[in-house]
């Protein structure tokens, strides 16, 4: 490799070593201005130390992100799922698993006596919603956190996909 | 009477030092962060209450002090203990001989803002910070791990090389204002260059300056210069150390960037002097204090800038900037500040 002659003014190394600092000092008043204006309530421009502090503060999210399953209930309160076992067949994962029963109304075919999804192996594709004939599972709680300390704590079943709720969207179509 | 005065202006010094000192370590965090458009450190919370992380150093202080104090089978156990006491002893005793203000008088009594009005102040001074090579050394040699002891012969060779530099540097100033003595080398910078520039040493010695600002950054081992510590990439000579004792290093290097600070601003930008104000009534002297205060910060952040912007030196580069080009410019600076002032009397 050729080594790279270095000009008088570099091999001095003060003038470079001065042009490092302004660069560094540039960026220190910069954001400081940022931090202050932002201290006082003031409007900080998007380049100044736009930092969002996670857990207390997030970012907004878009209504059409792919989130935490949930199962969409009747009116009674039961899974709208009718067991169709689409999603189960398209998922590409293989994560979901559903046993069938009979469901006491005859005007509805069968219900869900299980309905499992493993988190652990899901890849959030969606195709489960997109197949879905009854609108029963949808993918729009805006929940992004679900770590667990055992395999076990991933897999969700029929209950806590009950529980979740859709996320909140605001007029301006963002997640509170 | 006397001695109450003594008391009072040592407790002064040793809690502004030992305060500044904790403080860097929350500045260095935040600062770097700013400069790498970064929040940094802001985590800590009291009952809620975050401050900015400032609580982050007495997290830290309560961190050092629980952890588990471990000296290393067949490591001398006395001297182990003595390095970080010496490291930081030495240190802090070399505030004694910086003078902080004027002359104060009060009731006709004379109160001099220095701990040790000694006359020969810097030769005191660069006594002390030799004197550190020791808690150096001894750190690396007690520490029974080949590692640190060559880690502990490294900062004390850098240590030494620039030494020299810093002190032959210095030669410049001492002739320039013709004494030893550190408050009357701040009192001469006072006068006025051809009846308006400031007689600030920076002024008369530029290029003295500059090889004391980077024998001096050498000498308190950061960065570009921190390869003695090399906090994790190279091992060091407190490899073996935790808790406290590794703690005690840590804040040697925070004072030590504090007394750079004061060095520099004593030694070249005045001291305690405001420009074109003298006197010594109780109010010019307090801004006068002030003064070196706020120099002293200045120095502290531009050592920070410095340390957040430069890349580190390999061995032999550090090496051969300390005795090829920093001692032969310092020994050029000697001979033209004596040629100057021959010619200008």
């Amino acid at each position: 490799m050729r080594k790279e002659e270095l000009t008088f003014w570099e091999q001095i190394y003060i003038p470079q070593i001065y042009e490092g600092l302004k660069v560094t000092a540039r960026h220190f008043f910069k954001n400081m201005k940022g931090h202050i204006a932002r201290l006082l309530g003031k409007p900080v421009k998007d380049d100044e130390t736009v930092t969002i502090q996670y857990p207390e503060e997030r970012r907004p999210l878009s209504p059409r992100l792919r989130s935490l399953h949930r199962l969409v209930k009747r009116a009674d309160g039961t899974p709208r799922c009718v067991a169709c076992m689409m999603c189960e067949t398209i998922c590409p994962a293989r994560c979901i698993y559903i046993v069938a029963a009979e469901h006491p109304n005859p005007d509805i075919e069968k219900r869900p006596a299980r309905f499992d999804i493993d988190l652990g192996k899901c890849v959030f594709c969606g195709y489960c919603v997109e197949a879905c004939p009854e609108d029963a599972i949808r993918m729009d709680t805006g929940i992004l956190e679900f770590a667990a300390y055992t395999r076990q704590d991933m897999i969700y079943t029929m209950e806590r996909l009950l529980a979740n709720e859709p996320m909140k969207i605001t007029s301006q179509g963002q997640r509170l | 009477m006397d001695l109450a005065i003594e008391v009072i202006k040592v407790v002064v010094v040793l809690f502004g030092v030992l305060n500044l000192a904790g403080l860097l370590t929350w500045v260095e965090r935040k600062q770097s962060a700013v400069m790498q458009d970064r929040i940094g450190a802001n985590r800590a919370s009291i009952l809620g209450i975050r401050a900015f992380g400032l609580f982050h150093p007495l997290a830290d202080a309560a961190k050092l002090i629980l952890k588990e104090d471990f000296i290393p089978e067949g490591g001398n156990k006395v001297l182990h203990t003595l390095a970080p006491f010496a490291s930081l002893f030495f240190a802090l005793l070399a505030f004694a001989a910086i003078p902080f203000g004027n002359i104060l008088i009060l009731d006709g009594k004379e109160i001099n803002l220095q701990i040790a009005n000694l006359n020969v102040g810097i030769l005191y001074i660069f006594a002390m910070m030799s004197m550190g090579v020791y808690g150096v050394v001894l750190a690396g040699w007690s520490s029974n791990n080949k590692y640190s002891l060559l880690g502990g012969l490294r900062a004390s060779s850098q240590m030494i090389s620039y030494e020299i530099t810093m002190g032959v540097s210095i030669m410049g100033i001492i002739m320039v204002y013709n004494s030893l003595d550190l408050q009357e080398i701040v009192r001469r910078q006072g006068e006025l260059l051809w009846g308006f520039i400031p007689k600030w040493g920076v002024i008369t010695q530029p290029l003295a300056c500059l090889l004391f600002m980077t024998a001096i950054i050498a000498e308190t081992k950061r960065i570009p210069f921190d390869l003695p510590e090399g906090e994790s990439e190279i091992i060091g000579y407190f490899t073996e150390y935790s808790g406290m004792k590794f703690g005690m290093f840590f804040m040697t290097d925070f004072v030590e960037t504090v007394l750079a600070a004061a060095l520099m601003t004593t030694l070249f930008f005045g001291g305690w002097q405001i420009p074109y104000v003298h006197g010594n009534s109780l109010t010019i002297v307090i801004l006068q204090v002030l003064a070196f205060t706020l120099k002293v910060i200045f120095f502290c952040w531009f050592f920070m800038l410095i340390r957040w912007t430069l890349p580190r030196f390999r061995y032999d580069q550090l090496m051969r900037l300390g005795w090829k080009m920093m001692l032969p410019l310092s020994l050029a600076n000697i001979f033209v500040t004596g040629l100057v002032i021959l010619l200008w009397n």
